[in-house]
């Protein structure tokens, strides 16, 4: 483990094949969102007060929302294509990298304008990001908090190449599992996508069970907990039983969490199975079939020998996935990680795991 | 654990005798408690009942466990003397730390939450801790409402069998907040811990996501709601201010502890400018002020990696209760509950040693 990290320098790099499987863009602010907007839409948004989602999960001068360098001279970070290719895609140097925007969507209540966003975001990830680098995928965003409009938005663009994962904020109205839901999974099943759930949302309800916690160092210790109940959520409801080839990936919440998780998780369904009789397996069977985790950040114990008993505990190799989480700073750079596992372990980790599961 | 624990009939284990840090006493009905309040509050109870906030039900798929019931046909966990005889001598329990649920805590009407918290605390002095010397208290609040809790705290602090206060597993703020900060003074002040047991809310979900839908979904989550409560603790300083108190979390299982430290470590190198009252590591005072209790176990795949797990806890394993959760149907049993031989030294430390230093016992 390193000190935090810094930004990189270009000749910083590293043997391994990467994908990169959370690299964040972001709405610099709504009006680069009218190109892609009907102008009832354009106009509500320049006669009200009402200029887009700005709930936010990244308090906009918090150390860890902007690695330093990555501010472009205008807008916030991840909002420059030529800046984020410079320092998320080439240096280090990675094969793929999944674009997330984690622009709220979700804390619009006004049903007509989350979806009309939604597409606005969606149309303009393919044209000024899918469109400009091969190497780009991205998660397309939709009204998660209104699953049937979110299946019709999955419908209007699912298919187009450049998108391999739907984006789930991990904080939601109701667990993900929940029959409400079940739209979206439909269409998410239908389309082959994978369902990204990821680290942030502003459902308007608190991301602890306790309530409102005063800080965001709480808020981004607490969130791997969220992650924790949306994994029981998603396996106790029978979610993968109903779709068997869903798959799930947990992203930005860390993974040291999930052995403790599973040991009681698994606990639980043995005793009290009889009440869920569709779960046919042990959670922890099914968490290596449909889920995997981006290993950034890396909520990682102070040895190395330590986070190689924790991967030991997980059971499995192919379930953590190389993320820069660019241009977010966290304390530990994962390509250090890298470095310090086996070689057969890190290749997996870097880029293997995360080709088979994108069917890159 | 299963639903049907069959009742050992002679101990043939060679644990160390123990402390059962979760053993829950309970009224079978709150009838039983009526001798201990005022006339006022039994009319009040008898017509509008003990209102708390609704919806958060999942009624409870088992019982409480076999051999746990009186022949005389009381509730589990309601008869002392059965308690005594079927569970606190044949188990060779040192002592037990009453734990009962629903002691006002989240009762809507504050002066109804202050009266009913102090009736059990009356009921368990003069029905339990006056019955068995091996029995130790948890002080029941009105926690929503400090004040009072801080006069219920003063009321029986000079009793030295309340060892602790407890707080439910969800009360209406993160634990940290300032709120309760009087209440964690007077236990400062008095010596005793601060505790939150699993369940019971003021109304909030048991996920950061919303209600989930299944029992089984509900008891997987005072885990999560537990870490929440201990990141509260931690973030708000309140191990600054107190630096003497001490946090205990019952029936939450305990194996995710390392993994919080970690994370809270790893946000602090990053987010210490927000909270600059903070002056060391968060796994320092988780260290010395945190303590968990075992039920319900977590059960790795294999052996070895619980040891790795008690590994993780580095000096923390000192912090580690032994807990049954008596008469509750996931109840560990005290010979069994492990998945692994401990160590001996370990297994003393666990069963016994650690709450002795931590209740002074």
């Amino acid at each position: 483990m390193t000190d935090t990290q810094t930004a990189r320098s270009s000749n910083t790099s590293t043997e391994l094949p990467l994908v990169d499987c959370d690299v964040h863009v972001e709405v610099a602010k709504v009006d680069v969102l009218f190109p892609f907007l009907h102008e009832h839409w354009i106009e509500h948004i320049q006669q009200s007060r009402f200029k887009g989602p700005t709930d936010t999960a990244y308090p906009a001068n918090a150390p860890t929302t902007a690695r330093p360098g990555s501010r472009p001279s205008e807008g916030p970070a991840g909002s420059d294509f030529a800046l984020l290719r410079s320092q998320a895609l080439d240096a280090p140097s990675v094969d793929r990298a999944i674009l997330n925007c984690a622009y709220a969507i979700d804390s619009i209540h006004n049903p007509d304008a989350a979806v009309a966003l939604a597409s606005a975001v969606n149309d303009w990830l393919i044209a000024e990001w899918l469109e400009k680098d091969s190497r780009l995928r991205a998660s397309l965003v939709v009204p998660s908090q209104l699953p049937e409009l979110a299946a019709r938005e999955i419908e209007r663009v699912g298919d187009h190449p450049g998108f391999v994962q739907v984006y789930l904020p991990v904080r939601a109205q109701h667990p993900y599992g929940s029959r409400i839901f079940r739209p979206m999974w439909e269409a998410i099943a239908r389309h082959d996508l994978v369902a990204g759930i990821h680290f942030g949302g502003a459902p308007g309800n608190p991301p602890t069970p306790s309530g409102w916690p005063s800080y965001y160092f709480e808020e981004y210790a607490d969130m791997a907990t969220v992650f924790a109940s949306q994994v029981v959520s998603l396996i106790v409801e029978g979610v993968f039983d109903q779709w068997p080839n869903l798959r799930v990936t947990l992203i930005e919440g860390g993974f040291t969490w999930l052995p403790a998780h599973l040991w009681r998780f698994d606990k639980e369904w043995r005793n009290l199975r009889r009440t869920v009789p569709w779960v046919k397996r042990a959670p922890s069977a099914y968490i290596r079939e449909h889920l995997r985790l981006t290993i950034q950040p890396l909520d990682a114990p102070p040895t190395r020998k330590q986070l190689l008993e924790v991967i030991d505990q997980i059971g499995s190799e192919e379930l953590l996935l190389y993320a820069s989480d660019y241009p977010h700073l966290h304390h530990v750079d994962p390509l250090d990680v890298l470095r310090e596992l086996p070689a057969g372990l890190a290749r997996k980790i870097a880029g293997e795991n995360a080709r088979a599961w994108y069917r890159l | 654990m299963v639903a049907t624990q069959p009742q050992r009939e002679t101990s043939v284990s060679t644990r160390p005798a123990f402390i059962d840090c979760d053993h829950h006493n309970q009224w079978g009905s709150p009838k039983e408690l009526f001798p201990y309040l005022p006339k006022r509050w039994v009319e009040h109870i008898e017509t509008f009942g003990l209102r708390g906030p609704g919806g958060g039900a999942y009624p409870r798929y088992l019982n409480d466990r076999a051999g746990a019931w009186p022949p005389n046909g009381r509730h589990a966990g309601s008869d002392p003397v059965f308690v005594r005889d079927t569970f606190i001598e044949p188990e060779r329990c040192a002592y037990a730390i009453l734990t009962p649920l629903g002691g006002g805590g989240s009762v809507l009407n504050q002066d109804l939450g202050a009266a009913w918290a102090r009736a059990v605390n009356d009921w368990q002095i003069a029905e339990w801790l006056d019955f068995d010397p091996r029995f130790r208290a948890s002080i029941q609040l009105p926690f929503e409402d400090p004040p009072r809790a801080v006069e219920e705290i003063r009321r029986l602090a000079a009793d030295k069998r309340f060892v602790q206060v407890q707080f439910s597993g969800r009360p209406h703020e993160p634990m940290g907040r300032r709120k309760y900060w009087p209440i964690y003074e007077a236990c400062a002040e008095y010596g005793l811990a601060v505790m939150t047991h699993a369940f019971g809310s003021f109304g909030q979900p048991i996920t950061g996501t919303g209600w989930p839908s299944f029992y089984l979904e509900d008891h997987v989550g005072p885990a999560q709601a537990a870490q929440a409560n201990v990141v509260s603790m931690v973030a708000e300083g309140v191990f600054e201010q107190f630096p003497t108190l001490q946090f205990v979390s019952a029936e939450n299982g305990f194996a995710w502890l390392p993994s919080v430290a970690w994370r809270l470590d790893s946000a602090w190198h990053v987010l210490k400018a927000e909270v600059p009252h903070l002056k060391r590591l968060p796994s320092e005072y988780i260290q010395e002020h945190v303590w968990v209790c075992t039920q319900p176990m977590e059960e790795p795949y294999r052996p070895r990696q619980f040891l790795t797990l008690l590994e993780h806890f580095g000096p923390a394993v000192d912090h580690i209760l032994f807990a049954t959760d008596y008469p509750h149907w996931d109840a560990d049993d005290p010979d069994e509950a492990f998945p692994v031989d401990l160590p001996a030294e370990l297994q003393q430390k666990i069963y016994y040693d650690n709450a002795a230093k931590l209740y002074g016992l």
